[in-house]
């Protein structure tokens, strides 16, 4: 699985952290996305599958 | 997926919430037919961009895209483009389109939206716009220029974003609303000024608590705007952001419960095999018994794929419906996000931040219970109190400051001490939420 964030679609929901936290984080102020691990081991599929599809942005794009 | 599990899945709706349902209804495994809906001739796109990048022109329209057209093919959707649903036979159990064709289903999911609510008697009148389109943002962006003036009805989020970016691009923005303070219907009086002052800071003249009475025109196309106290406005164009109504006409006579939207119970089925997502759907609040209906861009893809999960699971195992609403402006520099319900709120407290500095976070309660945060450019920190909204915490919150979580981890410190469980040290008193709290 690779991810791809297009950062300036990012509007700093933060839903993504909340659906991969292992794999997303937020900047402080404006809450842009923070890809933690573009390239992130199985286990954490489905959460990050979860956070594309939640992003209110559309800014999380996964490539399998 | 049981064997009682649909083979035709129609969606009719092809925006966030329709395309959701789509996407959900893969990624649960199912393989049967699904027919996309929409009567827009657009792939789908986003809409929220509307009134903020695409208004502004940084974005041309091809960005709105929701989805690649990679990823929109490994979806495997019959799509309906450009085809209005017109009626639905839920006994046939089929939907006719506009071009008289009909899509045959087993379970159906409506996902239609809502429209952009006009000023009665304006429709045919060049300059009179509404928000709410690919085709109605760039319409206004092609108006755009230094010195148009522009009267902006109405005072809400789509409005605010409109002003800024207008505003940005050199018009004379003029905003007319019938409410006191602007926005405060949103954020309360408190934060709603705030934004208030941020908009006349840049050059934004504000009418507030007044109607619009009428769109004046001379030639077919807008001059200004009659405001219900016999004052007049002239403008150049006009920006009609006055809400939006729900799109159930399609329905009328198909027996499908309709008040405000699509009437569902707690998960979002309203029977005789049709659901609803997004914008259209009412649905029965399973913590409050009552209906509410989000028109919300996360709501509609977080709908979506319970609809979908709801649809395999059948009426019977589906389960109720109990998100955490979330949205977001952007106006100028200032990012605002919003967790929970707002509506009725009568108690704010500022947790962190202050409105001085025009960068905080809010917490909003109503009945001894936290409803809601508001954060302004402290999107990270606000995040980290939605699980008091999620849990409906009591208000006030019992004080006992951890110093940790009101200062907030550096990013370097790795997410952990952020995201762990609500900060539950945050002294609240219980201030009125037209109190001063800053």
């Amino acid at each position: 699985m690779k991810i791809s964030v297009d950062f300036d679609k990012c509007c700093g929901a933060g839903q993504c952290v909340l659906a991969a936290p292992d794999v997303f984080d937020q900047r402080d102020d404006d809450g842009i996305v923070v890809l933690l691990d573009a390239d992130p081991p199985a286990d954490q599929y489905d959460n990050v599958r979860q956070a594309a599809a939640v992003c209110p942005a559309a800014a999380i794009e996964v490539h399998e | 997926m049981t064997a009682a599990a649909p083979s035709r899945i129609a969606v009719v709706g092809a925006s966030a919430a329709g395309l959701s349902v789509a996407e959900g209804l893969r990624r649960d495994g199912y393989t049967g037919r699904v027919t996309l809906i929409g009567d827009e001739p657009h792939l789908p796109y986003d809409r929220p961009p509307l009134s903020k990048q695409l208004l502004s022109g940084a974005w041309d329209t091809d960005r709105l895209r929701l989805r690649s057209a990679e990823a929109l093919e490994a979806l495997d959707l019959e799509l309906r483009l450009g085809a209005a649903a017109v009626a639905l036979d839920t006994g046939a159990r089929e939907v006719a389109l506009a071009d008289g064709s009909r899509v045959g289903y087993d379970a159906l999911v409506v996902a239609t939206g809502v429209a952009a609510r006009r000023l009665p008697g304006t429709e045919g009148i060049a300059g009179v716009h509404v928000l709410r389109t690919l085709e109605d943002a760039v319409g206004l962006r092609e108006q755009l220029r230094p010195g148009l003036r522009l009267v902006i009805v109405g005072a809400g989020f789509v409005g605010a974003e409109a002003a800024a970016v207008a505003r940005e691009l050199g018009a004379e923005v003029t905003m007319v609303t019938d409410a006191a303070v602007p926005l405060a219907d949103a954020l309360g009086p408190d934060l709603g000024a705030m934004l208030s002052q941020v908009h006349a800071e840049h050059g934004v003249r504000i009418m507030p608590g007044v109607l619009v009475d009428a769109i004046l025109a001379a030639g077919g196309r807008a001059t200004g705007v009659r405001l219900a106290d016999g004052r007049t406005v002239e403008a150049d164009a006009v920006l009609v952001g006055i809400g939006a109504h729900p799109n159930t006409g399609w329905l009328a006579a198909s027996g499908v419960p309709v008040g405000n939207g699509v009437e569902c119970d707690a998960t979002l089925y309203a029977g005789s095999g049709v659901w609803a997502a997004g914008d259209v759907a009412s649905w029965l609040h399973p913590r409050t018994g009552r209906r509410l209906r989000i028109e919300h861009r996360a709501n509609a893809a977080e709908q979506g794929l319970a609809v979908a999960r709801n649809i395999l699971a059948g009426p019977e195992h589906a389960t109720p419906f109990d998100p955490v609403p979330y949205v977001w402006s952007d106006q100028y520099d200032l990012k605002i996000q919003i967790y929970g319900q707002l509506r009725g709120c009568d108690q704010v407290r500022i947790v962190e931040g202050s409105l001085a500095e025009r960068r905080l976070t809010a917490l909003y309660g109503r009945d001894g219970r936290v409803r809601g945060t508001v954060g302004i450019n402290m999107a990270r920190a606000t995040r980290r109190y939605r699980p008091l909204v999620a849990e409906q915490a009591a208000w006030p919150i019992a004080a006992d400051p951890d110093p940790a979580l009101s200062d907030g981890p550096a990013l370097s410190d790795g997410p952990a001490p952020s995201d762990g469980p609500a900060p539950s040290g945050v002294a609240l008193s219980g201030v009125a939420l037209s109190g001063r709290n800053a």
